[in-house]
């Protein structure tokens, strides 16, 4: 698959300050691409070196092929954390000024904006000046403006903020089928739960440094430990405890269930395969409970985070 | 891709439909206009006012000179003493009492002449009395010492210098006072848009910063393309505004002189009542002569061209500084350090202007502080008036369009940086660490 984007080296100085250490990112077309970091690390850094906002002290960015330029602009939509809109200025003319700004013709803005608004519904706000909005009301005008020109690649830095549930939906909604389109997504957020449900690929950034990236799959696969937590009744459950600390590492563990069953989270070893432990488990009692441990996006953020602190 | 035009435009128009832009565009000549009308009309009413003034001239002698004219009526007293005179003049409600006591010389006479009121009196009231006094008990002197007052009028001699320079081209006392409100207007117009534009400016940076838009409009476009369209943009929005002040002041001002018949022009500016000074001579002729003259004798050519040059440069140079203000804070209460070292040279130029330039237009100072950048526009543009040799200004120039591309420099660094910095108020220091980024 082709890459969108690739960083290469990038390292960013400000004085005595290293915002950026040598970080290479490779972004697959048609991809989400989600870029985590603890407050601080450097992302919004990365990204504002992608939108050509601050130059690199060294290293490359390679769009599409090429070295990243000036009509490369039109290429990218941005969606900053730090965001907002001319207060006291129509939402129709801000938005076709944004368009212009980004290289769109003001006849096709005009056409794309109705096109946006009518399907986000909020056709009429168009006269209406951004104070008389609500937040989430601004943020959809933002949304649409970022979007607006048709890029190839888009990066949303915490996009759901500011938003209900349901328009956070709509805007999710919105981001996938631009996915499908053919667009790239790069999504700078803390909320990993949505990480978990939108990104392919991820990098994480700590310290200016980036210490982890990869498809999502490949990094749990990475970091799994062969962990499963079971529940199981038999006649002797603290016999069959005894039993199963013996064979393999066991720890206690703590889920919900309708039964008195024995918990435990089982952790094999190289040579022991899961089929062995169930085989075993159903020739003791009744199973009602076999799960392979998945770790979360969350828990190998805090796991890399934690640890590479202690370094 | 260049979106200066653009950037250009949306400044302009935001500027333009703001309603507090447009209120001020219009209010303000209503209210100055209305405000010196008032004036004018107080002070009319206020010499419109007769005052009765007594005179009890025990003497005799003197009395006779004082002839009614607009503003005053005298109303001279036959015999009585002091206290009745004083008693009249109470119950008559009159201005004052002037009691000229009997003594034999006029000097003696001079030495005891008293003005009783009942409120004090208004100091050109009592000038013009002194006056008045004055010239008649010197002649008086004159003749009780038996000088010859008509061999004394014949004898003395007016003093005219015609002013030439070395090429051939006279000029006059008019054609100084002509040069000075020339040069005057055009620093101080300079010195006004500078001040007025460059808050705009600056305040415009601070809007985009607190509305947190700047990075979205600069994922789009260079910061320095947007400090110069904000910059162009809002300066055409002044000059918008001081073409309507222009046009509206001056339809205001026949308006209002029509329907109340106040004559604006008794309103002088000091620079106009010192012009009128110099050409009280008899001749009417000759004053518009002399007018129309020192106007012609002025280098015009060079006037306005410098005039385009030295305002654009130093607007240009003084409104990046404004906006490079705007990018380093977060509001505006927080400008005012920052200010500081702006608003100096800029209110020094002025002085210098205005106590320099006027006493001695090619003196030592006045030709340094319209090299020195910073003051040039408003010292130069003061000075050219009184001709400046061309290599000057083409050196002040030079030296003023170098600094203002240093600045610009210098200005978008700071803008560049200091627009996606929030939070804190930076410090100098941290300043010239940002030109360094």
């Amino acid at each position: 698959m082709d890459n969108v984007l690739e960083v290469r080296g990038a390292s960013k100085n400000f004085g005595s300050f290293t915002a950026l250490n040598n970080v290479s990112i490779t972004v697959p077309k048609g991809s989400i691409y989600g870029l985590l970091g603890p407050n601080g690390a450097g992302k919004t850094t990365l990204i504002r070196i992608i939108n050509q906002i601050t130059l690199p002290d060294s290293g490359s960015v390679i769009l599409d092929g090429e070295p990243l330029q000036a009509s490369h602009i039109k290429d990218i939509g941005y969606l900053p954390e730090e965001r907002g809109l001319y207060k006291s200025m129509k939402v129709g003319e801000q938005a076709l000024y944004l368009a212009q700004l980004k290289g769109l013709p003001k006849t096709v803005a005009k056409e794309r904006l109705k096109y946006w608004f009518e399907r986000l519904e909020i056709g009429d706000w168009w006269h209406k000046k951004i104070q008389e909005l609500s937040k989430g009301m601004a943020q959809k005008i933002q949304f649409v403006v970022t979007v607006l020109h048709e890029p190839k690649l888009l990066i949303f830095d915490e996009p759901f903020s500011g938003f209900d549930p349901i328009n956070a939906n709509l805007i999710k909604d919105e981001i996938l089928r631009l996915r499908d389109n053919g667009a790239t997504v790069i999504f700078s957020t803390h909320r990993m739960e949505s990480v978990e449900e939108l990104c392919d690929d991820i990098a994480l950034i700590h310290k200016s440094n980036k210490i982890l990236d990869g498809k999502i799959r490949d990094v749990k696969r990475a970091y799994k430990s062969n962990t499963f937590e079971v529940g199981i009744n038999s006649v002797n459950n603290s016999a069959l405890e005894k039993e199963l600390l013996d064979k393999f590492k066991t720890t206690p563990a703590h889920f919900k269930s309708l039964n008195n069953d024995l918990k435990l989270n089982i952790q094999l070893n190289e040579n022991q395969k899961p089929n062995d432990l169930l085989s075993f488990l159903t020739s003791k009692g009744e199973v009602s409970h076999f799960v392979e441990l998945i770790p979360s996006v969350n828990d190998i953020f805090i796991q890399t985070v934690t640890a590479n602190n202690l370094q | 891709m260049n979106h200066l035009p653009l950037i250009i435009k949306r400044e302009y128009l935001s500027k333009v439909k703001n309603k507090s832009f447009i209120i001020m565009t219009i209010l303000s000549p209503i209210i100055m206009i209305a405000f010196i009308s008032v004036v004018a009309y107080l002070s009319q009413l206020n010499n419109d006012k007769i005052r009765t003034i007594s005179i009890l001239d025990e003497s005799g002698k003197v009395a006779s000179i004082f002839d009614n004219t607009e503003n005053i009526t005298y109303n001279k007293l036959g015999d009585m003493t002091l206290e009745d005179a004083k008693t009249l003049v109470t119950e008559t409600s009159g201005y004052g009492l002037l009691y000229i006591q009997n003594n034999d010389t006029p000097k003696d006479i001079s030495k005891a002449i008293k003005f009783y009121s009942e409120e004090s009196p208004s100091l050109s009231t009592i000038s013009k009395l002194e006056r008045d006094l004055e010239k008649h008990l010197t002649l008086m002197n004159y003749r009780s010492s038996g000088i010859d007052i008509a061999q004394i009028e014949a004898s003395k001699i007016r003093v005219d210098i015609f002013q030439e320079n070395f090429v051939g081209e006279t000029s006059s006392k008019t054609d100084n006072i002509i040069k000075l409100i020339f040069g005057g207007a055009a620093g101080y117009l300079l010195f006004m848009f500078i001040i007025i534009y460059g808050n705009m400016i600056m305040r415009s940076v601070i809007e985009e910063k607190t509305s947190r838009i700047i990075e979205v409009i600069i994922s789009s476009v260079k910061p320095v393309q947007l400090m110069l369209g904000k910059i162009i943009g809002t300066s055409l929005a002044g000059l918008t505004q001081f073409a309507i002040w222009i046009i509206l002041g001056s339809i205001l001002i026949t308006v209002v002189s029509a329907i109340f018949g106040i004559d604006m022009y008794e309103m002088q500016s000091p620079q106009q009542a010192a012009l009128q000074q110099a050409m009280e001579t008899p001749e009417i002729n000759t004053k518009v002569q002399d007018i129309m003259q020192g106007f012609f004798n002025l280098p015009l050519t060079n006037l306005i061209i410098a005039f385009i040059f030295f305002f654009i440069g130093g607007y240009l140079l003084y409104s990046s500084l404004y906006a490079a203000i705007g990018a380093a804070v977060d509001n505006e209460t927080d400008t005012q350090q920052f200010m500081f070292p702006i608003i100096i040279p800029l209110i020094l130029a002025v002085y210098i202007g205005v106590f320099t330039v006027i006493e001695d237009p090619h003196g030592t100072i006045s030709t340094i502080f319209s090299f020195i950048p910073l003051t040039s526009p408003v010292v130069m543009l003061m000075r050219i008036p009184f001709s400046v040799p061309i290599w000057q200004q083409v050196v002040s120039l030079a030296l003023l369009i170098g600094t203002f591309v240093g600045t610009v420099w210098i200005a978008a660094k700071i803008y560049r940086v200091g627009i996606l910095m929030y939070g804190k108020k930076p410090t100098y220091k941290e300043l010239i660490k940002w030109i360094k980024y």
